[in-house]
């Protein structure tokens, strides 16, 4: 299976073990990427609020761009893992479909920079959508070397893969269970999550801080509730609210969360029997080391912190007994 | 029926909001006021109106009041509302449209999130220059302008982490073909009556 991919600014650095994790499931799961050569930034939710035609012109480049260099044949589907890229990339074709007069301006812009894009040339699909409904539950069950029993798991789906409803989608808006029935399959024990489709508060950290604690509190406290070992989740960004401010949360609350957020495709690959380092374990702020140690998996060694040489500062010690 | 003339009103605060929402007919107007928008949305207890009460003050032309609400600024983007309302209403399109207007009128300052579009700005301005955006880049100049001390907490603590682990640059990444993105952008913002 063939695909154009669209990787996004998250994964090229801040979310890297999203990265890593799914490029090394990538070919056990008989899955071939080809990247769109020169790819830009979707805009994330902050370009549409700024100004409008330019935030569908920098999609639209990315869409031009991928039917130009015929990613994978006649399909051309690209496959965007961040929750956020797909939504814009999928959105910006929708829309454009819908409206003839955004088509023209998106093509009168594309047009200064040489390139053209019509809607429905492109299908856009999200990484877990392809996972789930072309490799299959029967082809990862096949492939499962090391299964996650024990591990009890809490799916996190977050919003902006299954919403919006105008738009159709893969699975339920309010209740989705494609990711339940793959960590299953896995082996895992899936909690029965009632906030895996509530929001992590997105880019709300930098604006209301508060308000983005108590988002990501929620979320943190009902996985916490249900015992899970670990949330399972499938965005970049609800992997850095809920990972990197988990201590802020703690301190914030009084709460003592220890919550490890990983990525979908880690977990698969841990369950293919893939090395934990390679899937880019030890990237996250919340230790997986314990819930690794639960299904006798060795987590990566963790970097070593320089000693300091005893005549490096004059510290007061002790005078020697003579 | 004989030749009368149909006479066109003038358009209203509504009709403006609809002309600028892309996409098909926003459907605003078929607002019921039930208030499924507000008990569905995840800020709407920090929000100085809710979407319902936005919408039925769009309806009643109230601009200055509306552009310089907070709501849209606190819109997280979940889509709650959107699949919820029975009328099908494309609620988290018409608040970046909330926004969009607010910048341009200047009202956002009137608002309790006053830092909001600059956050936005800040991030856009590393998209339009670089093509990619820059975590690093866009934390550092927006924080050190709004919340200096937040700043210094974060570069001591999470940004310093987020470096350490390998997750996040210290330059920004440009693409190739910028000329050719800066030219798209350029000749978009044109169309939508920016020089």
């Amino acid at each position: 299976m063939k695909y154009g991919y669209y990787p996004g600014c998250s994964l090229e650095k801040n979310a890297i073990a999203y990265q890593l994790s799914t490029m090394a499931v990538a070919g056990p799961l008989g899955i071939e990427f080809q990247e769109i050569e020169d790819w830009n930034c979707c805009g994330a939710t902050e370009y549409i609020s700024i100004n409008l035609q330019a935030a569908y012109a920098l999609v639209g480049r990315n869409l031009a761009l991928a039917s130009e260099q015929n990613l994978n044949g006649d399909k051309k589907q690209l496959v965007a893992p961040c929750s956020a890229c797909f939504l814009n990339l999928k959105k910006t074709d929708h829309y454009m479909a819908e409206s003839p007069e955004l088509t023209e301006q998106v093509n009168t812009a594309l047009a200064a920079g040489g390139l053209h894009y019509d809607p429905g040339e492109v299908i856009v699909r999200h990484l877990l959508d392809i996972v789930y409904n072309d490799v299959g539950l029967d082809e990862i069950k096949k492939k499962v070397t090391k299964p996650l029993y024990n591990l009890r798991i809490a799916p996190y789906y977050g919003c902006l893969i299954v919403r919006p409803g105008d738009m159709e989608s893969f699975d339920d808006p309010e209740y989705p269970t494609s990711m339940d029935k793959m960590m299953r399959v896995l082996g895992a024990e899936v909690v029965d999550f009632p906030m895996k489709a509530h929001c992590c508060g997105g880019h709300m950290t930098q604006i209301s801080e508060n308000v983005a604690l108590d988002l990501i509190q929620r979320i943190l406290k009902n996985a916490a509730d249900y015992e899970a070992d670990a949330i399972v989740t499938l965005c970049p960004m609800c992997q850095l609210n809920l990972d990197a401010y988990q201590e802020q949360v703690n301190k914030h609350y009084g709460t003592d969360y220890k919550i490890p957020i990983l990525y979908f495709t880690q977990m698969i690959g841990l369950a293919l029997g893939l090395d934990a380092e390679a899937l880019g374990f030890g990237k996250e702020f919340v230790d997986a080391g314990p819930a690794l140690k639960k299904i006798g998996v060795k987590p990566p060694p963790k970097p070593k912190k320089k000693r300091k040489s005893k005549d490096e500062l004059p510290m007061p010690v002790m005078p020697e007994e003579s | 029926m004989t030749s009368a003339t149909i006479q066109a009103r003038a358009p209203t605060f509504l009709d403006e909001v609809i002309e600028n929402t892309p996409g098909s007919d926003p459907r605003l107007e078929m607002c019921i006021q039930c208030g499924t928008c507000g008990g569905s949305c995840p800020s709407g207890p920090d929000m100085d109106c809710t979407p319902r009460q936005l919408f039925a003050m769009i309806n009643a032309g109230m601009k200055k009041d509306v552009l310089s609400c907070n709501t849209p600024w606190f819109c997280v983007s979940c889509y709650y509302c959107m699949v919820r309302c029975p009328q099908e209403i494309h609620i988290t399109d018409i608040m970046y449209t909330l926004k969009r207007m607010a910048i341009k009128e200047g009202l956002y300052r009137e608002s309790s999130a006053t830092s909001a579009p600059e956050f936005s700005e800040t991030f856009i301005d590393y998209v339009e220059n670089y093509g990619r955006s820059f975590e690093l880049g866009v934390a550092t100049r927006y924080h050190l302008r709004h919340h200096p001390l937040q700043a210094m907490g974060m570069a001591t603590g999470m940004g310093l982490g987020m470096l350490r682990k390998g997750r996040m640059d210290l330059t920004p990444t440009r693409i190739k073909n910028i000329d050719q993105l800066k030219a798209i952008l350029a000749k978009a913002k044109e169309l939508g009556g920016e020089q």
